[in-house]
């Protein structure tokens, strides 16, 4: 389980985070939702300490940090080995081909042996219908399809949670429909998953939980079925507004 | 006159294969080095207590205040001082080492801020992907930043690179015998100037050539996964 206690992150006047408790629980979807700003990515980012809270505590499975004072590079990395991030905009390494893309953090952080990198990664690969990209470039291939090989990249760390940042949001729809796909798949095999997504569709059909975040609180922490009963009058309009 | 050139070029062309090249070559090795790690030091932004930090902004100013001295002075200053200037307060270097010392950190100090720039040019978002698969500071560097900033910097550190070949000239100035001293030495015994000095001219050209068709090679192996322009 992912556990978050008053965790408080503040840019000069900014509160990103204020106060947030919350919990993630294994082998389900969670979908973080909320207006843009709201604090939703620095709540992910948080998690695998792209971002620093000042205050509070995170549990990530045995694993207990304070945000109270500077975490040693050891509890770091710690955190980071048991997350693996998805970004928007799928970061791939521009200069590696695509199986060393995925096979870098196997090799180099979980020190695997590289023959054993390589058949997993392209086992993943064979996954998400890429297995012909192994060696081609990020740069010859189309958004989608980095962002299913990006996915690919957190799988080979097999990671206790697998973060989603807005996966799909830099995506044509007909590529969208594609990575989703993916997550849905991932989802339906209990993986422990975090996304952060506009997709409303997507939260429908395939989380479990829902969070809604709005000014760096947490307004709602529950069931998929839950949230879509319109609980409060705010999460009722914020439905709304997501129609047209 | 052919018999001049015949004799006094592969004279010249020695020296420049055992003074020119050795001394820009092995300044260069070392002011990358240099440049890596002050460029590396001015780029960072320090995590830690007070006293950590306190070091790092220190170390920061130590490595702003060396880049400003060496791109604020002449080089041929610059030997002077390491060379004739050092021994008054008993720090001596024999030529070599004196011209070693000072090209290495001249150009230290110019591609410092070349590979800063590459470095800084890279986006953010190669950082995080890479820390996020949980490598640490070095991994992240040699794997992912390094690779990338190298062909960003590649045009420009050749630039410096056959600058220094052409500098190196001003070894003269110490005593070494590089290939510019081994061809003024043979115009004043054979009254000369003109040819001597038009053949070691040449001999510059040819090894800059050279180094730039290296460059050119590099540049196409390093751009191999850089997709054409457009698309």
């Amino acid at each position: 389980m992912i556990k978050l206690t008053h965790v408080d992150k503040q840019y000069k006047e900014h509160h990103a985070l204020a106060d947030v408790s919350v919990e993630f629980p294994e082998h389900q979807t969670t979908v973080i939702l909320g207006p843009s700003g709201a604090g939703k990515s620095t709540l992910l980012r948080a998690i695998n300490l792209l971002e620093r809270p000042q205050q509070g505590q995170m549990t990530i499975g045995d694993l207990t940090v304070d945000f109270a004072h500077p975490l040693s590079n050891k509890e770091v990395l710690a955190v980071r080995r048991k997350t693996a991030m998805v970004f928007q905009s799928w970061n791939l390494f521009p200069h590696l081909t695509i199986l060393k893309n995925i096979t870098a953090g196997p090799i180099h952080v979980l020190k695997q042996d590289p023959a054993i990198a390589e058949k997993r990664a392209l086992a993943l690969l064979e996954q998400v219908g890429l297995a012909e990209t192994a060696h081609r470039y990020p740069g010859q291939l189309s958004g989608g399809q980095q962002q299913r090989i990006s996915i690919c990249r957190a799988l080979a760390m097999d990671p206790y949670y697998i973060l989603f940042d807005e996966p799909t949001s830099a995506l044509d729809p007909e590529l969208e429909a594609q990575v989703l796909r993916v997550l849905q798949d991932l989802a339906k095999r209990q993986n422990s998953m975090i996304v952060v997504t506009h997709n409303m569709e997507f939260a429908r059909r395939v989380a479990d939980q829902i969070v809604f975040v709005e000014d760096g609180r947490v307004e709602f922490a529950g069931t998929s079925a839950a949230f879509f009963n319109r609980p409060t009058e705010r999460i009722a309009a914020f439905l709304d507004a997501m129609k047209f | 006159m052919w018999e001049i050139i015949r004799t006094a070029t592969p004279e010249i062309v020695w020296a420049g294969l055992k003074y020119t090249i050795p001394i820009a070559v092995i300044s260069f090795a070392i002011g990358l080095v240099i440049a890596a790690i002050t460029a590396l030091v001015r780029t960072s932004t320090p995590r830690g207590n007070q006293v950590v930090k306190g070091l790092w902004y220190l170390g920061r100013a130590v490595f702003t205040f060396y880049v400003w001295l060496f791109r604020s002075t002449p080089l041929l200053v610059q030997l002077f001082i390491v060379f004739f200037g050092l021994p008054n307060l008993g720090i001596q270097f024999d030529a070599w080492t004196a011209g070693i010392i000072t090209f290495s950190l001249n150009t230290g100090a110019y591609a410092s801020e070349t590979i800063r720039g590459a470095i800084s040019s890279l986006p953010t978002s190669q950082w995080e992907a890479a820390y996020s698969l949980g490598m640490t500071y070095h991994q992240v560097l040699f794997l992912v930043i390094f690779p990338q900033a190298l062909r960003v910097a590649l045009p420009p550190l050749s630039n410096s690179f056959i600058g220094l070949v052409k500098d190196t000239s001003l070894a003269s100035s110490i005593t070494i015998l590089e290939m510019f001293m081994v061809s003024q030495q043979i115009a004043s015994h054979n009254y000369q100037p003109l040819l001597m000095y038009s053949i070691v001219a040449a001999v510059y050209a040819v090894f800059c050539t050279i180094l730039t068709i290296l460059q050119h090679a590099l540049e196409k192996r390093m751009s191999r996964y850089v997709v054409a322009e457009g698309e």
